[in-house]
């Protein structure tokens, strides 16, 4: 039998909403929420945190990114109730407690790595999750790495110098 | 962009997503990593009353060495199949395709599963497998039963998965001596492929998958024939959009499809060491 996943349900349920639990920037969350609701509407509205930004929506541009289970992200495409127990980290949870900033911040800061700004809290995040997996990322790695994040100002010579002084090799 | 409302049902094993599958027929759609469904689901294009989350069914996720093929789980995700160093070595090409998808966040989430189950004809990935000549694993109520990549894909965003039915694995044959390559063109970083190609030469063993070129993702099986009987490059890529009825958009017309596709399928071949 064949099934297109175009797939249009003739009956609706009746919304019910589930608790979920999500260890956001170390600290214990649980909200009840709609099964719709996607995980970058949860940290906005529910937990209050609007340092991530929603851009197109749709999965392109990495405005949303966070960390899921220490993995960069798009929180627009992922139901909230899809993170149920596990942990996010955004990007008011980068900086230390005492507001010293996470070195990726302090580089985009020191290479003036950000125009607008809007596009700044995806990068960031996007861009210590590549150099998790890729230490001493090239520039092109870079720039590869960060091919899901948009500055719709066109600021990636800077974005990408401040990615490539917190490499292994920029750091020495 | 807010989805219609429906419920959301948690598998706790294959066997679970099955029987919820039976229970909720055609109201349910399976999730996975989510991000083929979720922005169908987004643009509305979408409205399953009923998501099944087999995202957590970890026991999917697994490359094996099974011998004569790598036996790939399902749930594995796209980030883990193109840092596998088995899948690396014996099916580079996969490998290849698999880091060509979407982009770093998406393939932390998005599963080799998902993507074949979408059936979507500008994937990667189906292409890879078409030419790698995979075997889907499907289960279902009356258990297993294996679907060959050329009968797996039937239509715009229809596969031979059916209704109550999951993809399990995907079998990969082992090919550590073939040279291959993943042509894919697009504009833009991150997007879909407007013509892709993946081809593989293993002696007499020649693949090419095409992306984009048609309804669903399709082998340009003259192509292949010609490398076999000793055609150069350029005489079989010539073929490369025979029967094919490829799309067009805003993009590329069809005419400029069958252009990529002849162009690509060439750069492929020439890759992969056809004179």
């Amino acid at each position: 039998m064949r099934r297109s996943q175009l797939r249009f349900s003739q009956t609706r349920p009746k919304v019910k909403k589930l608790q979920v639990e999500v260890t956001v920037n170390g600290t214990r969350q649980s909200h009840d929420v709609e099964p719709r609701t996607l995980l970058v509407h949860y940290l906005r509205e529910n937990c209050g945190l609007t340092g991530t930004n929603v851009g197109c929506d749709s999965s392109s541009c990495g405005a949303c990114t966070v960390h899921l289970d220490g993995e960069a992200v798009k929180s627009c495409t992922i139901f909230a109730v899809q993170a149920d127990g596990q942990s996010v980290t955004t990007i008011e949870g980068m900086a230390d407690a005492d507001g010293t900033l996470h070195p990726m911040q302090e580089a985009f800061h020191a290479n003036h790595g950000l125009q607008c700004g809007y596009c700044t809290p995806g990068m960031v995040m996007a861009a210590t999750s590549l150099l998790q997996e890729i230490p001493n990322a090239t520039e092109a790695q870079v720039r590869e790495g960060l091919e899901g994040n948009l500055c719709r100002c066109t600021g990636y010579h800077n974005i990408v110098k401040s990615v490539m002084a917190c490499t292994r090799g920029g750091q020495q | 962009m807010i989805p219609v409302a429906f419920d959301y049902q948690r598998a706790e094993s294959a066997q679970h997503a099955l029987d919820l599958l039976a229970e909720h027929g055609d109201e349910a759609k399976l999730i996975a990593g989510g991000h083929s469904l979720v922005p169908l689901m987004k643009f509305r294009l979408a409205a399953p009353s009923v998501l099944v989350d087999i995202g957590r069914l970890s026991g999917l996720s697994y490359v094996n060495d099974s011998g004569d093929h790598l036996a790939i789980g399902a749930l594995t995700r796209h980030f883990d199949v193109e840092n596998d160093p088995l899948v690396r070595s014996q099916c580079g090409l996969l490998a290849e395709a698999t880091s060509k998808v979407g982009d770093p966040q998406v393939r932390h989430r998005g599963t080799i599963g998902g993507s074949v189950s979408h059936g979507d004809p500008a994937s990667d990935i189906p292409s890879a497998l078409i030419a790698l000549r995979a075997v889907m694993v499907i289960s279902g109520p009356g258990g297993q039963r294996e679907v060959s990549s050329s009968d797996f894909f039937l239509g715009f965003l229809e596969t031979a998965i059916g209704e109550t039915e999951l993809l399990t694995e995907i079998r990969v044959p082992k090919v550590p001596e073939a040279s291959w390559s993943f042509q894919k063109f697009n504009r833009r970083a991150q997007d879909w492929a407007i013509v892709g190609a993946s081809v593989l030469v293993d002696g007499d063993n020649v693949g090419v998958g095409l992306v984009n070129m048609d309804s669903r993702p399709v082998r340009a099986a003259s192509v292949e024939d010609a490398v076999r009987t000793g055609a150069s490059s350029a005489d079989a890529s010539a073929l490369a959009a025979e029967g094919c009825d490829a799309p067009s958009d805003l993009n590329a017309n069809a005419e400029f499809r069958a252009h990529l596709a002849a162009v690509l399928v060439r750069r492929g071949l020439e890759a992969s060491g056809v004179a």
